[in-house]
């Protein structure tokens, strides 16, 4: 299974401010091993951001994105002790749900 | 959840049963999110492929969109690059690398107070234009740009 | 275990004497004036990759192998089922983390040895939970979707040291000594090459393309490598130690590599960490 997400959620004057660190290879299917062979394309394809139950932010992605992905968010309207909820789900099916809370 | 509807990801995917289901409510943004990959915009070898692909057939530049990523990049696997767009109603963005094999590298939509602003870390394989596009709710399509050089690499610091 | 500290014992000996041949370090006292003068107007290209350091330290992976590292310190593991959180010292008291890694290298009464942050939680693994140092020497470095144990431990340990200074002890006699060793082999020269440490990192102004090189003899260049570190490499987008960058430099040399967690390579991480006294880790830090 993949490896636990890190969110960082805080209010910054009236939005909150999503940090998230995944833990993905985001394999472009273009390197080669040491071996020579080449490595299989393995990235995640889609991410949703919910707020306090609310989806807010859904985005996909190419296999472009740098190796653990680092992505930064705003959303306005939050407040402090809200729930934020981030999902991803790559090209092999898996998927990882983590959540914090909004400090 | 309708304000996530006609957005930029979806572009020319979703059609057919998805698409019916979807305007039926009866499958989730997220559903659809899972089950239909917009591929013809990812895979697109050019700009222009994956403009086409996200629905953007016609763009317009626009100052009001900044994109904040260095001059010349410390090392092309993790250039970090973010994205604002000042334009109201902006929707959607999605950022382009204009000489990776495959340019579009994602697309993500905003809904329920996310402000169109966003901090992503991209690779370039060379030095070229950086580009982000926004779509604004009523379809209209602007983009801008910024060219990013990348250096070659020493011993890992 | 005892096979390993005799092990231990027989590559500190090597490195005495390699040190012992270490007696000629170059001398370029006019090459440093230019250099020095050099330094004094960092190009633009530096200037650039300065401003998004901040933006890159801010949200670094490496926090990716901290977390990671706290579960396998806390875990009980191996054929002891014991935890390192219960059982490893790590120079603070047993189990206390805070402040342990700016201060080491440093004398260990238990092994009557000075050890480097990741060679003690390697001692610790081997003695308390069990594990064969012989698997641990096994496959030591990352590479590619692989990161070693020892390597997200060493993350985790280093990430109790945010913000502090670094003070590492000179007080033991073996203190002293290992430093005056790591000395030495910084300034040996051999190998096809003829290099030695110092030969890229005893001067001012050095650099590989677009990469300055400290210069590990002064606290300025000393801070600058063992700052940063352990460092998520970009390149290729995985997680090192010092022990890495280290090896990687007698590979880069043309010497042979040191065995894994060789004492030579504890006696360099004092010289350089001892010249780095006094200044500020920032803790595990991002790499081109």
């Amino acid at each position: 299974m993949a490896d636990p997400m890190k969110i960082r959620a805080q209010m910054k004057g009236d939005s909150a401010e999503i940090r998230v660190l995944m833990s993905h290879p985001m394999e472009t299917g273009q390197r080669k091993d040491n071996a020579g062979n080449v490595v299989p394309a393995h990235f995640i394809q889609s991410i949703t951001v919910d707020v306090g139950g609310k989806r807010v932010i859904q985005g996909q992605t190419g296999p472009a994105i740098s190796r653990n992905p680092v992505f930064g968010f705003k959303v306005k309207g939050a407040k402090a002790g809200d729930k934020v909820v981030i999902n991803w789900v790559d090209n092999k099916g898996d998927k990882r749900t983590d959540e914090a809370t909004i400090s | 959840m309708d304000a996530l509807r006609r957005t930029l990801i979806k572009g020319a995917g979703a059609t057919g049963a998805i698409a019916a289901a979807m305007a039926a409510g009866v499958l989730k943004p997220s559903q659809v999110l899972a089950a239909e990959y917009n591929r013809t915009a990812f895979e697109a070898k050019d700009v222009a492929g994956a403009l086409k692909g996200v629905g953007a057939g016609s763009t317009t530049e626009s100052k009001d969109i900044v994109i904040r990523a260095p001059d010349i990049a410390e090392n092309g696997a993790v250039v970090p690059v973010d994205v604002v767009s000042n334009i109201p109603n902006t929707i959607s963005l999605a950022v382009l690398v204009d000489k990776n094999p495959a340019p579009l590298t994602s697309a993500f939509d905003f809904a329920n107070g996310a402000v169109a602003e966003m901090a992503l870390r991209v690779k370039m394989g060379q030095t070229s234009m950086v580009e982000a596009i926004a779509k604004t709710s009523d379809g209209k399509y602007f983009i801008a740009k910024k060219e990013v050089k990348v250096t070659v690499g020493g011993c890992g610091g | 275990m005892k096979k390993r500290i005799g092990a231990l014992v027989a590559a500190a000996a090597m490195s005495a004497s390699f040190a012992v041949l270490a007696q000629q370090p170059a001398k370029k006292p006019a090459a440093k004036a230019q250099a020095k003068a050099a330094q004094k107007a960092p190009d633009a290209t530096t200037a650039d990759f300065e401003k998004f350091r901040d933006v890159l330290e801010e949200d670094n992976p490496a926090e990716l192998f901290e977390a990671k590292g706290e579960e396998l310190w806390k875990a009980k593991r191996g054929p002891n089922n014991v935890s390192l959180a219960e059982s490893c010292d790590m120079g603070r008291g047993v189990g206390v983390l805070k402040g342990a890694y700016v201060q080491l290298p440093r004398y260990f009464a238990d092994v009557d040895a000075v050890m480097d942050a990741e060679r003690r939680i390697a001692h610790c693994m081997v003695k308390y939970q069990g594990f064969k140092a012989e698997d641990l020497a096994k496959k030591p470095f990352s590479s590619g979707n692989y990161t070693p144990e020892l390597v997200s431990l060493t993350t985790y340990v280093a990430g109790h040291s945010r913000k502090m200074k670094i003070a590492i002890p000179q007080k033991h006699p073996k203190e002293k000594e290992t430093y005056q060793i790591g000395k030495e082999i910084f300034a040996y020269r051999a190998g096809p090459w003829d290099f030695s440490c110092s030969t890229c990192h005893g001067e001012d102004g050095k650099r590989i393309r677009t990469q300055n090189l400290p210069n590990l003899s002064t606290p300025e260049g000393a801070i600058r490598a063992f700052q940063g570190w352990p460092g998520y490499r970009m390149t290729g987008g995985v997680m090192h130690t010092l022990q890495w960058r280290m090896n990687d430099c007698f590979r880069q040399q043309r010497f042979p590599e040191p065995n894994y967690v060789s004492p030579s390579i504890t006696a360099l991480l004092s010289y350089m960490g001892v010249n780095a006294n006094g200044q500020v880790y920032k803790g595990p830090g991002i790499k081109r």
